[in-house]
């Protein structure tokens, strides 16, 4: 008894959100019921706000960090918290301006519940709880992307995320349970010893690839990503913006740790010309696809949000190059890059958002001439874009030299080097369609009618702010990079 | 040595005129004196030069050497010797002379006449210079210039005449400037003189093979062949050596007569200048080892152009291609003398009558081709546009002046004795035919035709019966009688007394003979 | 004292923001200083190098540790080729903005785009961290398109983004050779004099300096990477044309030179005879097809081939004398082709409307606009390389190194010198000196304006003042091409 409470505390953040989210639906339930969508919006939302803002206070400072059987709390993993908890303010704030839905305390319930799930993910290493802290995350995500009852590409993608999501659970649930048969434990730690002292059998290689899939899926790599553009595109936008920023940070995290703590011994090479089976090469195709799918299809978009859920699929492609570092640079640059790409991603979609709901859609012709009618608005958009681009001085550019470098150097006799040429390769294609929006809001005549906007203060000072985060960590990547350094050495690498 | 810089300020004062020319707003009168002003006072400055001009010593005078660009062995090196000094009084007479020629042109004379002077300050330079690089700044200098005062105020196919004219000599230029840039790779210098020297100890093949040599020019010959061929070319373009002198017909004919005035009598010597002053110096054994050929070219340019002078019926044209035959004697001359015949004086008294030729024929043929033009163009402007052999007859009656003078003229190009033009042509043959036998009596076929047509033009234009659209023909008027008094008079006293010019040129010649 | 040419350009960059749209006098004039600023301080630092520095090694500016992790520092220096092309910069950036007068449409963004080029460029000539470099290079080539789609004008966004992504896979093809280099020397360092001193194997060499050389040199018009100038070229506004053909394919020459020559000497000598070829054939292509065009902006666009081709020939024959004219030709041609731009651009297409030398033949410009006639006729014969002009030198030198080196090739260069007469001459008479009666007072054509008189006499003045003086710049470059840094590539060579 005293074992499970003790272990209430350490977890209060966690348990402030569920609350926050069950506080929002009984608010919303019972006094709000009768007033405005408007208001119970901005009531529900700046509580949902507040909820977070404390936790993450809570966090910052309780430094009670302990592992168990089922749960481990280290520095990083209250790092990154910090982070999602951050990034599900943003959203928050954005949506207080929503128009899509009258049930608001379902949707701040809903969207709580799922940051919960997200901070649950990263908090441990049984592979158990990690799959039903997936579930958590997954099955509110669902319900939110069909949340615009009004559009019929809303319900078209949850659908297909839903059924896509639970055939890749299923295949991740065999592939635990293939490792469980194979090794005795669920522990990550424990089965990485186990699979280095049995000799290596094939059905190994069939549990890592099974269990690779939900996870692949989830993060949107290439051949698993055949959800993402609808979601992205039907989904609200504020959802959209979840899924691509904090959804994201932790299943990466969540991927990496499984990879290289779980499978350490499996990890094989893809070396040109020293090619041997494991999750390296294995990583090495999906990146390469991921890169490739990513980038040529979204040169020929018209929509923005599927522009950015096909930059977002490349975009998974060069995180996965950290992966072939050296381990003193892997994670740091993994992590770097992955923080500010969901920055910079949040901070793209949270436009995207800002102008649909001011009437405009996300067809690229609709955003002519946006740098005359919302002049700070396309700056941000400005800066995101060109982040995305990798171009410095901002962010998205020191991220991918981070990668590009940590890859090259990864294996001896810059054996690894073709993967940094395929990447860089496709990293300037990149320019051009994130050139094609910028050119549309800049350099193209707005279209006769239109008027110049104010997007809703809230939400254009979280993006002003994003993007001055964008910024700062491209002029100045120490700060960020001395944090996970310190993080991540006193969680002793073990993640 | 001198230390007033009184070469460069001759070449300063038709730049400076020809700024002021330019800047003088409005009215063109003003322009028009400011400009001939400044050729007069070039004038004056060449005529300084001549009194200063110490004829009894040897080597450069009134020399001017400053570093200019060390580290790439470019000096402001400037200096005469008898041969730029008469070159230099050549261009200074011949200047104002083309501009009273051109007193009324039309239309923009402003720059006309600014044009004019940057073609002189062009001319001064290129036969000051000393060290290569500023003389071929001086050198391509003139050709913007005469490019634009053909193709602005020439005839009806001046176009193309100013685009021959200035690709040709460019194409001649950029072979001219890759040979040297290649004698300043092998050897490090830019400086004439210290190039002469080089060459005369047979150091300029050695080093020229030392660098350049090995992978693609294997004997030693072949490179300096090659390379003498480059700066060959340059010069023989500019003279006109046939056959790259098909640019010159054209260009003179379509020339306003100022300007076609200009070029034969001063640019034209820029040509033969460069063959006397660099080729003959730095190239001695190539030019030895090819002296057939160059003399059979020199005779070639002699008897054609002579023939097809005597088959024009532009008298204009006439007058170019005669221009062309009497270079061709310079360069006959030029060509005699590389005959190495051994160490007996009495070839190079050859050879010194020879240059000393050479350089008065250059001297004598600038006088009085531009008074011929001068003459042509008269006839022009008096005939309404018409300047052909048969529109003409019997002017001799009508203006008896013109008749008078225009016939001395004939003749001093002719090379009757008494007159400027006998003195050199003798001189030339007088040196070439011990030396080059054949060429030379050749050559006399020249004379003879030349003298054909020179008679023909006198007799078809002024004798015979005067038809009678030209029976208002005016006689010379009083300014240009007074324009052509001071050349007529030269070609009297030249002829008279030649020692006044080969005083000046004996010692250049001899200094050019000391390189065998 | 030199690092305040990027700080000032980006200062004004900032200020021309952050003024009131339509005050266009004040955007006008701010830039205008900016760039003169500019100038008067590169004019300063290039003084103070000379007393202080004589011996032509590298002098620090700033170097502090920026991103410890990586071994990267903010290190600028300057030696004499760095204060050689700076002063080029100051001189086109000033002649840019007095050219860009008459700019009615959105003017302030057209200038702080332009000063934000002109802060990259300094960026690129003053650094000597490779990062660095890299970060200024690319920071270049987004005011570049903008300035290009924005205000252009035939093809304009075709252009703008054929030039972007020209020099982004450019850029990209450096980024590799550059993460190669870093990984292969495990220095953990960036700066150039470290990694210059590494030996770095010479199999390497052989595809890095390639890899990196023809990154570089696709900036600067190296043949068959050049198909990007004349289109960019006829696409961009005059400033633009200006600034791409005199300023940013030095960029790429400079690049070839400083990164891809000092880094890899062994690499270099192993291309030497290719690269030396396709030099040559640059040259005498670029000049035969200006021989053959129609468009006057077309015929000076493949003119700036033929001129880079020099450069690069000059850079091949790893002789002292050969560089210094590449150098030298660096300078004067982006004053030449700055000044053949501003006249067709702004003296005549602004008046005339058109560039087509058929249609400008009945126009009788000398009459009609003689000043632009007598500047074009000038900045031809500088083009050309007529003495008393920058080129002339630069061509000369050039010339002597190669026959040295190349006899064989110097010979066809000569032929390219002809043909570049030739096709001068057929523009001044096309399209100047075309002898025409009738309709000429048809035309009413405004008198050239005071800014661009300025801006023209400053480009004439600067190319005869080098054309007469060359040792102005030549004590510059000569001791430089002496100092250290450089001695690796005259080992076994001619001095």
């Amino acid at each position: 008894m005293s074992s499970s409470l003790d272990w209430m505390v350490p977890l209060i953040p966690e348990e402030l959100v569920i609350l926050t989210a069950l506080a929002a639906l009984v608010l919303d339930l019972s006094i709000l019921r009768r007033k405005t969508v408007a208001v119970r919006a901005a009531v529900i939302g700046t509580m949902a706000s507040l909820g977070c803002l404390v936790a993450m206070l809570c966090i910052a400072c309780w430094h009670d960090y302990r592992t168990s059987e089922m749960l481990a709390l280290t520095p990083l993993t209250q790092f990154l918290k910090m982070v999602l908890l951050a990034l599900t303010l943003v959203v928050a704030v954005l949506s207080f301006g929503a128009r899509f839905s009258r049930h608001v305390g379902e949707y701040f319930a809903l969207l709580l519940l799922a940051a919960a799930g997200l901070m649950l993910l990263i908090s441990s290493e049984n592979l158990l709880v990690i799959f039903i802290a997936l579930e958590l995350l997954s099955v509110p995500l669902y319900v939110l992307t069909a949340f615009n009852k009004t559009s019929l590409p809303s319900a078209e993608a949850a659908l297909k995320y839903f059924l896509f999501g639970s055939v890749a659970a299923a295949f991740t649930l065999f592939g635990i349970s293939l490792l469980y048969g194979l090794t005795g434990g669920l522990q990550l730690g424990a089965i990485a010893e186990k699979l280095a002292t049995q000799p290596i059998e094939p059905v190994c290689y069939a549990a890592l690839v099974m269990t690779l899939v939900g996870f692949a899926f989830k993060v949107a790599v290439a051949p698993f990503h055949f959800w993402a553009p609808d979601v992205y595109e039907g989904a609200p936008a504020p959802i959209a913006c979840f899924v691509a920023s904090g959804s994201k940070v932790a299943s990466f995290f969540v991927l990496a740790r499984i990879i290289v703590v779980g499978f350490a011994p499996l990890h094989g090479s893809a070396a040109w010309e020293g090619f041997r089976a494991g999750w390296m090469p294995l990583l090495a195709v999906l990146a390469v696809l991921s890169m490739v799918v990513g980038n040529i299809a979204a040169l020929v978009q018209t929509s923005v949000k599927r522009l950015l859920a096909y930059s977002a699929i490349a975009h998974d492609g060069y995180a996965l190059l950290a992966f072939f570092g050296n381990p003193r640079q892997m994670l740091p640059a993994l992590f770097f890059y992955v923080i500010t790409y969901s920055l910079t991603v949040l901070g793209a979609f949270a436009v995207v958002a800002v102008v649909e709901n001011s009437g405009g859609r996300d067809r690229l012709a609709d955003w002519a001439g946006l740098g005359r009618r919302a002049p700070l608005l396309s700056a941000c958009m400005f800066v995101f874009m060109l982040s995305l681009a990798g171009i410095p001085p901002l962010s998205g550019f020191f991220g991918k030299f981070y990668l590009f470098t940590a890859a090259a150097a990864g294996a001896p006799h810059l054996a690894m080097l073709w993967l940094v040429i395929v990447a860089v390769a496709a990293s300037a294609i990149s320019l051009y369609y994130y050139l094609q929006v910028l050119k549309q809001i800049y350099t193209t005549d707005p279209l006769p009618g239109s008027t110049p906007f104010r997007p809703p203060h809230a939400a254009l000072v979280s993006i002003a702010l994003l993007a001055g985060f964008v910024i700062a960590f491209g002029c100045a990547p120490g700060w960020l990079l001395g944090k996970l350094s310190i993080v991540l050495n006193s969680s002793g690498f073990q993640l | 040595m001198n230390m007033f810089p009184l070469l460069t300020l001759l070449t300063l004062i038709p730049l400076l005129g020809g700024v002021a020319a330019l800047l003088a707003s409005g009215q063109t009168n003003l322009s028009r004196r400011i400009a001939f002003v400044a050729s007069l006072l070039a004038l004056a400055g060449a005529a300084l030069l001549w009194t200063e001009f110490d004829t009894s010593r040897a080597g450069w005078q009134f020399v001017e050497c400053l570093a200019w660009v060390p580290s790439l062995g470019i000096d402001y090196h400037l200096g005469i010797d008898g041969l730029g000094l008469l070159m230099v009084l050549l261009s200074a007479l011949i200047v104002p002379f083309a501009m009273l020629a051109s007193w009324n042109i039309g239309p923009n004379p402003k720059l006309y006449f600014a044009l004019i002077l940057f073609l002189e300050a062009g001319l001064f330079g290129t036969f000051t210079a000393l060290n290569f690089f500023h003389w071929f700044i001086y050198w391509e200098l003139g050709l913007i210039p005469a490019f634009f005062l053909i193709k602005i105020w020439g005839g009806p196919r001046r176009t193309r005449a100013a685009n021959q004219f200035f690709i040709y000599t460019l194409a001649g230029s950029v072979a001219m400037l890759l040979a040297f840039l290649a004698l300043y790779a092998a050897t490090g210098l830019f400086d004439f003189s210290q190039l002469a020297d080089l060459a005369r100890k047979g150091g300029l093949e050695n080093a020229l093979f030392a660098r350049l040599g090995g992978s693609f020019f294997k004997s030693k010959e072949t490179l300096a062949t090659v390379i003498f061929l480059g700066v060959f070319l340059g010069f023989a373009v500019k003279a006109p050596l046939m056959p790259f002198h098909t640019w010159l017909p054209s260009a003179y004919a379509e020339a306003p007569t100022g300007t076609s005035m200009l070029l034969t009598g001063a640019m034209s010597k820029m040509g033969v200048y460069g063959f006397l002053r660099i080729l003959l110096p730095l190239f001695p054994g190539q030019m030895r080892a090819m002296q057939t050929p160059l003399l059979w070219l020199a005779v070639v340019t002699i008897v054609f152009s002579a023939a097809a002078a005597l088959a024009q019926r532009d008298l204009k044209r006439m007058v170019a291609y005669s221009s062309i035959n009497h270079i061709g004697y310079c360069l006959l001359g030029i060509f005699a003398v590389v005959q190495l015949t051994g160490p007996t004086a009495a070839w190079t008294t050859e050879k010194a009558a020879a240059l000393n030729g050479v350089m008065l024929q250059m001297f004598n043929h600038g006088l009085t081709a531009s008074a011929l033009f001068y003459f042509v163009g008269l006839i022009e402007q008096r005939g309404g546009g018409l300047r052909g052999l048969n529109d003409f007859g019997g002017l001799c009656k009508a203006a008896p002046v013109f008749c008078g003078l225009m016939g001395i003229t004939l003749f001093a190009s002719l090379g009757l004795p008494g007159l400027n033009g006998f003195v050199s042509e003798f001189l030339i043959f007088k040196g070439s035919l011990p030396l080059v036998g054949w060429a030379a009596a050749v050559s006399t076929l020249g004379l003879l035709i030349t003298a054909i047509f020179l008679l023909t033009i006198l007799q078809r234009v002024f004798s015979g019966p005067l038809q009678n659209r030209w029976t208002g023909w005016k006689d010379l008027t009083t300014g240009e009688r007074l324009t052509l008094a001071p050349v007529i008079a030269l070609m009297f006293v030249l002829g008279i007394c030649p020692q006044i010019l080969i005083s000046v040129s004996n010692p250049a010649a001899l200094a050019i003979l000391n390189h065998f | 004292m030199l690092a305040w040419t990027i700080y000032i350009s980006f200062l004004g960059a900032a200020v021309l923001v952050l003024l009131p749209p339509e005050n266009r006098r004040a955007a006008r004039i701010t830039a205008l200083l900016t760039a003169l600023a500019g100038l008067a301080v590169a004019l300063g630092g290039a003084v103070q190098y000379e007393r202080h520095a004589p011996s032509g090694a590298p002098a620090d500016l700033v170097n502090v540790s920026w991103i410890a992790d990586l071994g990267i520092r903010f290190h600028l220096a300057a030696d004499g080729i760095s204060i050689t092309l700076v002063l080029l910069t100051g001189i086109a950036a000033v002649a840019g903005v007095l050219f860009s007068w008459n700019i009615e449409r959105r003017t302030r963004e057209f200038f702080a785009l332009y000063l934000a080029l002109i802060g990259g460029v300094y960026g690129v000539f003053l650094s000597f961290d490779l990062f660095l470099l890299f970060v200024f290079y690319e920071i270049a080539i987004i005011p570049k398109y903008f300035l290009i789609a924005s205000w252009g004008s035939t093809r304009r966004e075709y252009g703008a983004m054929k030039l972007a992504l020209y020099s982004l896979v450019g850029s990209a093809m450096v980024l590799v050779g550059l993460i190669a280099a870093y990984v292969v020397s495990g220095s953990q360092t960036f700066d150039l004099i470290e990694l210059a001193k590494f030996p770095f194997p010479p199999a390497f060499q052989h595809w890095a300096f390639l890899l990196v050389f023809v990154g570089f040199a696709v900036l600067a018009g190296l043949w068959p990477f050049h198909t990007w100038a004349p289109t960019g070229h006829v696409a961009a506004p005059t400033a633009a044309s200006m600034l791409l053909a005199g300023v940013v394919m030095k960029l790429g020459a400079y690049g070839a030179l400083r990164v891809a020559m000092t880094l890899f000497p062994d690499g270099l000598r192993f291309w030497q005879n290719e690269i030396a070829l396709l030099a040559v054939i640059g040259i005498v292509y670029g000049d035969t097809l200006a021989l053959g065009q129609r468009d006057l902006q077309f015929i000076i666009g493949y003119s700036s081939v033929s001129h880079m081709g020099f450069v690069l020939l000059g850079l091949m024959t790893l002789t002292q004398i050969g560089l210094s004219g590449a150098v030298l030709q660096m300078f004067s041609h982006g004053i030449v082709a700055g000044l053949l731009f501003a006249v067709v651009g702004r003296m005549i297409y602004d008046r005339t409307h058109t560039r087509e030398l058929s249609e400008l033949q009945p126009m009788n410009l000398s009459v009609l606009a003689p000043f632009a006639a007598v500047t074009f006729v000038l900045a031809g014969a500088a083009s050309m390389g007529l003495p008393g002009f920058s080129g002339f030198i630069a061509e000369l030198q050039v010339l002597v190194g190669a026959w040295a080196v190349f006899p064989r090739l110097t010979i066809f260069a000569g032929v390219g010198i002809l043909v570049g007469i030739a096709f001068m001459v057929r523009v001044w008479i096309k399209a100047f000196f075309a002898e025409n009666d009738a309709k000429s007072a048809a035309i009413q054509i405004e008198p050239v304006t005071i800014p661009e008189r300025a801006g023209a006499f400053l480009l004439l003045g600067a190319t005869i003042l080098i054309g007469l003086w060359p040792g102005l710049l030549l004590d510059l470059i000569t001791p430089t091409l002496r100092s250290p840094l450089f001695q690796p590539l005259w080992k076994g060579g001619l001095p």
